[in-house]
């Protein structure tokens, strides 16, 4: 009896106890939990703001007929429909695609090479690997005002050059092929030696006695390289190119400047990219919902680009995984 | 003025220098660019600051947007030296192609734009469909002032029952033919101005001229290109003509069946056809380089190019331009507005300071300063721009040149879409020009593409 009684009396204090005690594991649980999307959550937050929003409000632009000054009628898929069947549009994607092959596969193996090469003991190691990077540091607008001029058709350097071999000058901006060439350069120019940074990174990261151990079995320099350093860098060589990729499908610059401000990329649209269709439906024909059907559109491009870049290079990397 | 391209030139303001062209030619904006390509591209990525008029000191700061070069820093400074409370903040942008937009979004949005802007004529035609968007000037006792400018510049901006006038004229773009004095002595050809305007009463004159230059001179064109050339003969055989270009009044798309285009386009494609054009396309830098270089002994150039010619071919071709009558008679290319945003804090003073820039005295000021030609007869008539001469051109009587056949001009229809449709006509000829399409190819690409700019 008094023992019962006592223990009833005991028994709030330690329900008290054993509540505050579970509450608290309750917390610490909570905190173990959420903690981490707090302290992620500024990225989010900001990309919801600054990426998120904008696209979602580009869609909806993309479902009028919004004029910035006059109408926004409400018209559903129809720019997206206009988009698909406008020849001028797939003619930009074309050019994208196109320039982004001629610029990207001998930029990443210019950069492969140059990286390897930096990756050797040699005097001057810091300076050739900053030197590298000098070109991206350089402006843009600098870099293709500059190879304009070396790529213009009557007083430019290279037709200059050309001519010491008896070529006829070439007017740059008038074919594709050589449109694409010249805007290529100055995409590679300044792209090469950003890439093979990443890969010089990456190749110091791969453990030397993998190196010790093939050169003790007798495997050349080359050897070494396609066996070992090439595959060790395959996750770098995803990365670079799916960064390629989403760089190149917006290239804009480059050939803006290339056509001299030209929105329609040349007399006959030889070098006009997706973004600088883009451009020309939002502020030459000020038609903002067709300009952004055209940015989704884009969007998918780059999505669907970077996929297949991903599982075919997956798969050429192969057996390795 | 069909959409003659407005070029423009330098964002500094105390270079002394040229033109102000505001016009564009064509509807590219391309611009010239040299060095300027940078800071242009740079100013189209920024976007401008506010606009706007804030008082601090009690002053009350005027903000004013223009493009290319108007020729009003004098105006300017003598402006706020007569009213101590006025401080006018200047925003220039130099290409056109790069002010549109930007101006198109002020206006959309309802702020942003400055106390006053520039309009050039080929976006006017779309900010008349929405006077509501400026002051009314005739609310502020703008109406008064309707003898101080040519009747159709007058009429460009009232809107069709006559009760809403959006904003005063500045300039117009008179056509004539600058040329090159060494070139010309070089292929036996005279070089005085009076004679050079009699060797060309009409086109095909220009023509045969042409192959005579041709025959004698190889280092160099007759032309700069079809660019240019068919912009200035857009202009001129339209106004002189129907009265409109690529849009009839009803803003119906009659490109194909207006025969100012296509005597623009076969006339431009027959001096190409002889071999007569160097190929260059205006305002771009190589064909800056052109001017430099000497690479061609003619040039069209509607007032405002004068200073878009002197600022390329530089100091050392002083003396050597000259300028005659354009072949074919009068026509205008180019003009500009100034307007007060409804956005304004102050429209009182806004619009103060547009009648004073706009007046008689002010364009005659600019018409000194830059060689804009003016839009008030007053100031046509005015001793001091009808005996004004330009140096750097042979110390040609410009004034004269440009003044005498103004008050004939005709005013010029332009649709809401004529700058894009201008520039696929532009890109046809440009293709032309590199061998890319037949003649009769590109004509029919550039009516395609020109039913996609109206669609």
């Amino acid at each position: 009896m008094t023992a019962s009684t006592r223990l009833r009396r005991v028994k709030p204090a330690l329900a008290g106890r054993l509540l505050a005690k579970r509450s608290a594991g309750r917390l610490a649980r909570w905190d173990m939990k959420f903690s981490p999307y707090l302290f992620v959550s500024p990225y989010f937050l900001l990309f919801a703001a600054f990426g998120a929003f904008p696209m979602l409000y580009t869609l909806w632009v993309a479902l009028h007929d919004w004029d910035l000054v006059g109408s926004r009628d409400f018209v559903g898929p129809a720019n997206f429909r206009m988009v698909l069947s406008d020849p001028q549009f797939w003619n930009a994607v074309w050019n994208t695609a196109g320039m982004f092959v001629v610029a990207t596969v001998p930029q990443l193996l210019l950069a492969l090479m140059l990286a390897n090469a930096l990756n050797r003991r040699m005097r001057g190691q810091t300076l050739l690997r900053m030197g590298v990077l000098a070109p991206m540091v350089t402006s843009v607008a600098a870099v293709a005002i500059v190879f304009s001029q070396l790529f213009s058709r009557d007083f430019g350097l290279i037709n200059y050059v050309l001519g010491w071999f008896g070529a006829d000058p070439i007017d740059w901006t008038a074919e594709r092929w050589s449109s694409w060439l010249a805007i290529s350069v100055m995409v590679d120019w300044r792209w090469t030696g950003y890439n093979a940074l990443i890969y010089l990174a990456a190749m110091q990261s791969i453990p030397k006695d993998l190196y010790e151990a093939a050169a003790i079995d007798g495997a050349s320099r080359r050897r070494q390289f396609w066996t070992i350093t090439l595959p060790m860098l395959r996750p770098t060589i995803i990365f670079t190119a799916i960064i390629s990729t989403i760089g190149g499908f917006q290239l804009f610059t480059e050939p803006l400047l290339f056509g001299n401000g030209d929105m329609a990329g040349g007399s006959l649209r030889q070098f006009q990219t997706v973004t600088m269709y883009m451009f020309e439906n939002a502020f030459g024909r000020f038609d903002y919902g067709y300009a952004s059907a055209v940015s989704w559109m884009l969007f998918l491009i780059i999505l669907v680009g970077s996929l297949l870049n991903f599982l075919w290079l997956r798969r050429v990397g192969g057996g390795a995984r | 003025m069909p959409a003659p391209h407005l070029r423009r030139f330098d964002a500094s303001h105390d270079e002394p220098a040229p033109p102000r062209g505001a016009r564009r030619s064509g509807p590219r904006g391309r611009a010239r660019r040299r060095v300027r390509l940078g800071a242009g591209i740079a100013a189209l990525m920024l976007v401008a600051g506010c606009g706007g008029g804030g008082a601090d000191d009690g002053k009350i700061t005027l903000t004013v947007d223009t493009f290319s070069t108007f020729g009003y820093e004098e105006l300017f400074k003598q402006y706020e030296a007569q009213h101590p409370n006025i401080r006018i903040r200047h925003r220039n942008v130099v290409q056109l192609d790069d002010y549109l937009p930007r101006l198109e979004k002020w206006i959309a949005a309802g702020r942003g734009a400055g106390d006053v802007v520039a309009i050039e004529e080929g976006i006017l035609t779309k900010f008349m469909a929405r006077p509501d968007r400026f002051v009314n000037l005739l609310d502020h006792g703008a109406g008064s002032l309707q003898g101080n400018f040519l009747d159709w510049k007058w009429k460009q901006a009232l809107t069709p029952d006559g009760r809403y006038l959006v904003g005063l004229g500045t300039d117009v773009g008179g056509l004539a033919m600058c040329y090159r004095t060494d070139l010309f002595a070089k292929a036996g050809l005279p070089t005085d101005r009076e004679q050079v305007g009699k060797l060309w009463p009409t086109w095909d004159d220009y023509i045969a001229t042409g192959r005579r230059f041709a025959a004698k001179v190889t280092d160099a064109k007759f032309v700069d290109g079809a660019v240019n050339l068919y912009n200035s003969m857009l202009a001129q055989q339209a106004s002189q003509t129907v009265g409109h270009t690529y849009f009839d009044p009803s803003g119906k798309l009659v490109a194909s069946s207006n025969p100012a285009v296509r005597t623009a386009w076969d006339t431009t494609l027959k001096i190409q056809q002889a071999g007569l054009s160097a190929g260059l396309k205006s305002f771009e830098p190589s064909w800056g380089t052109g001017l430099k270089e000497a690479k061609f002994a003619t040039i069209a150039c509607p007032s405002w190019m004068l200073g878009v010619i002197k600022e390329n071919a530089g100091a050392a071709a002083a003396g050597k331009w000259d300028v005659a009558a354009i072949p074919g008679g009068s026509g205008s290319r180019g003009g500009s507005f100034l307007a007060v945003p409804k956005g304004t804090e102050h429209p009182k003073e806004a619009v103060e300071l547009v009648k004073f820039l706009t007046s008689p005295q002010s364009q005659i000021a600019a018409f000194k300063a830059r060689n804009n030609l003016p839009s008030s007869p007053q100031a046509l008539d005015d001793p001091a721009v009808k005996s004004f001469r330009n140096e750097y051109f042979n110390n040609a009587p410009v004034g004269e040149i440009y003044a005498s056949g103004a008050k004939a001009l005709k005013p010029l229809y332009l649709g809401e879409n004529t700058n894009p449709v201008n520039q696929r006509f532009e890109d046809a000829l440009l293709a032309v020009e590199q061998g890319k399409l037949t003649p009769d190819a590109a004509w029919s690409k550039a009516l395609g593409d020109a039913e996609r700019e109206a669609r």
